[in-house]
């Protein structure tokens, strides 16, 4: 189970989860301490430790809209928060798979703060509502990454495949 | 098999015969490009993984843009990072300030990327190059750090959606309105994952930095690359600058599109995206009642010199509000001497607006023109999204050139029309609308 901690709506830009003002840090140590800087509440829970690590933050569309920015997806992944939307922006979506942030695709969900999830191989159930959404296997290409540890041992792997051949 | 023009780049990287939409290639790479947020991290990630020589040092552009000139102590660590690296692996295209430009102004310019590339780019406007009939898209960081590694990626084929436009714009109207007008009718997630194929006698009609604002903004309704037929426009462009040989694909005439909307030309009114979504558009005209206290013009969307010619236009014998503070931004070094030679420095300099060095800087709220809270702006760049330019309370309107300076004029947003055109006895540079 898992505790949905942030409720947003459609296009959440990656100016929203990393503000630009804070784009000269980029080590993924120091990025979280900025993750959704300017939702101020949010953010001092985090910081204080209030949130759990594996809590959810559920979105609609497009979620992470805009720059090509690793910070929106390292800052996620310091806090080992579990997204759930129902798409999302190309780039956004690329850097969390190679960083191995954890993105549900979830077309249809619907949940507030405060609710319980649990995950299946194949759908999201609330269970404070009782409600069951179908979710998205990640595509296979996406998923060897994940299955690597992201991108830079994918190719690490990959390179030494060919030196062995 | 029938295929669009980028499917036959792909399938040209990817050394086949053909590719469909959906195919994943691994794509030899062009040219991969970083900036200075995106570059510290992939250098991490490229050294981490215990690689010990890029690909290729010719074939990897590093540009420190968008906290240059340093802004602070650790932007300037991470441009230092970004020296260091290209020292230490011999990267023939490193440029520092003093040489660098924005970078997708700067490397169509310098003739770094050129027709039938595929260019992976650690930033999301990478798209601008399609303008030139290439395919290029923006990746993040540990993307880049793969690529400068292998010289390859994947690469799923997009879909391409076709955008067609037939007619003559109206006065003023350039590719931004274009491009803003897209956005608006198809939603900011309404080409998520295609590729934006313009078409048409409008942007056939277009000069080349109109079409480079019109692919720069592709990203903005989620798309993975924007593209444009290379023609003798982007021939006259082209030649004498590209460093290696173009390659001009087009697309078949019986090619698939998965959609194709089409529109008149006449229809693009002068647009505003209204915050905080560049899908929030709406005709400058109706906004005069909007007073605004900053005016940019610059960035990869709009700091080339026919946007600052079209600025010029409209500033010209004019003084920028009282209330309000325009801040002008040349892209790169050339355009800079450029706009300087043609007298536009005066125009801007009397008009009372700051011309700035070329950088990234107030587009994303980094340095140089950071919005305070509840405050407003008029700007020629890309995003207009909570915070974007400063305070998570302040605004971005985004607009071309022509309305920025007249909005700089008036005081609020304004048409060139609604402040009486260009001053009496000035030359017309003919917008966005191709020289002949």
């Amino acid at each position: 189970m898992a505790e949905v901690v942030l409720r947003l709506g459609d296009d959440v830009s990656t100016d929203a989860i990393y503000p630009g003002r804070f784009m000269a840090t980029v080590l993924p140590a120091e990025t979280p301490q900025y993750c959704f800087a300017d939702l101020t509440e949010f953010n001092r829970r985090l910081r204080a430790g209030e949130i759990l690590p594996g809590s959810v933050v559920v979105a609609g569309r497009n979620f992470g809209t805009g720059s090509s920015r690793e910070q929106a997806a390292s800052c996620l992944k310091g806090w080992d928060l579990v997204i759930v939307a129902r798409s999302y922006s190309r780039i956004f979506f690329q850097n969390a798979v190679n960083l191995g942030l954890r993105l549900v695709i979830c077309p249809a969900i619907e949940a507030d703060e405060g609710d319980e999830l649990e995950f299946t191989p194949d759908a999201v159930i609330d269970a404070t509502t009782d409600r069951s959404f179908p979710s998205e296997p990640l595509p296979p290409a996406r998923q060897a990454i994940v299955d690597a540890g992201g991108l830079i041992p994918y190719i690490r792997m990959r390179l030494l495949q060919e030196r062995t051949r | 098999m029938a295929m669009t023009m980028t499917e036959k780049i792909l399938a040209r990287a990817a050394g086949k015969e053909s590719v469909a939409p959906g195919d994943l290639v691994m794509a030899k790479l062009d040219l991969c490009l970083g900036n200075d947020v995106t570059s510290g991290v992939a250098i991490d990630e490229f050294e981490k993984a215990g690689f010990d020589h890029v690909f290729d040092p010719e074939k990897i552009v590093l540009i420190p843009d968008h906290f240059t000139p340093n802004k602070d102590i650790k932007s300037a660590g991470l441009v230092k990072q970004m020296r260091e690296f290209a020292k230490k692996h011999g990267l023939v295209h490193w440029y520092d300030v003093g040489r660098v430009g924005v970078e997708h102004a700067f490397l169509p310019e310098q003739g770094l990327v050129g027709p039938g590339d595929v260019v992976l780019g650690a930033d999301s406007h990478t798209c601008t190059y399609g303008a030139l009939g290439a395919f290029a898209t923006g990746v993040g960081s540990t993307d880049l750090a793969g690529a400068m590694a292998t010289g390859e990626a994947w690469f799923r084929v997009p879909e391409t959606h076709r955008f067609d436009f037939e007619g003559t714009l109206a006065p003023y109207v350039t590719g931004k309105d274009i491009v803003l007008f897209v956005i608006g009718q198809i939603g900011v997630d309404g080409a998520l994952y295609k590729a934006m194929e313009f078409t048409g006698s409008a942007i056939r009609g277009l000069s080349m930095d109109s079409r480079f604002t019109i692919c720069n903004m592709a990203i903005e309704a989620g798309g993975k690359s924007g593209i444009i037929a290379p023609d003798n426009t982007t021939k006259a462009y082209v030649e004498g600058r590209f460093r290696r040989t173009p390659v001009y694909y087009t697309t078949d005439p019986d090619a698939w599109y998965e959609k194709t909307y089409s529109w008149k030309a006449e229809e693009v009114p002068l647009l505003v995206a209204k915050p905080h979504l560049p899908s929030n558009i709406q005709p400058a005209a109706e906004l005069d009642s909007v007073r605004i206290d900053q005016v940019v013009i610059g960035s990869c969307t709009n700091g080339r010199i026919e946007d600052l010619r079209q600025a010029a236009e409209i500033l010209r014998g004019r003084k920028v509000s009282k209330d309000v503070r325009c801040i002008v931004i040349p892209a790169t070094q050339v355009v800079w001497k450029q706009a300087m030679e043609e007298g536009l420095f005066d125009v801007f300099l009397e008009a009372e607006a700051a011309v700035s060095a070329p950088t990234c800087g107030p587009c994303l709220g980094g340095h140089m023109g950071v919005l305070a809270k509840g405050e407003r702006a008029v700007s020629t760049t890309n995003r207009n999204f909570v915070g974007r330019m400063g305070d998570p309370g302040s605004e971005v309107y985004l607009a071309g050139p022509y309305v920025a300076a007249a909005s700089a004029v008036a005081g609020h947003i304004a048409t060139p029309d609604q402040i009486g055109g260009p001053a009496p006895g000035t030359s017309d540079f003919g917008g966005g609308r191709r020289q002949s």
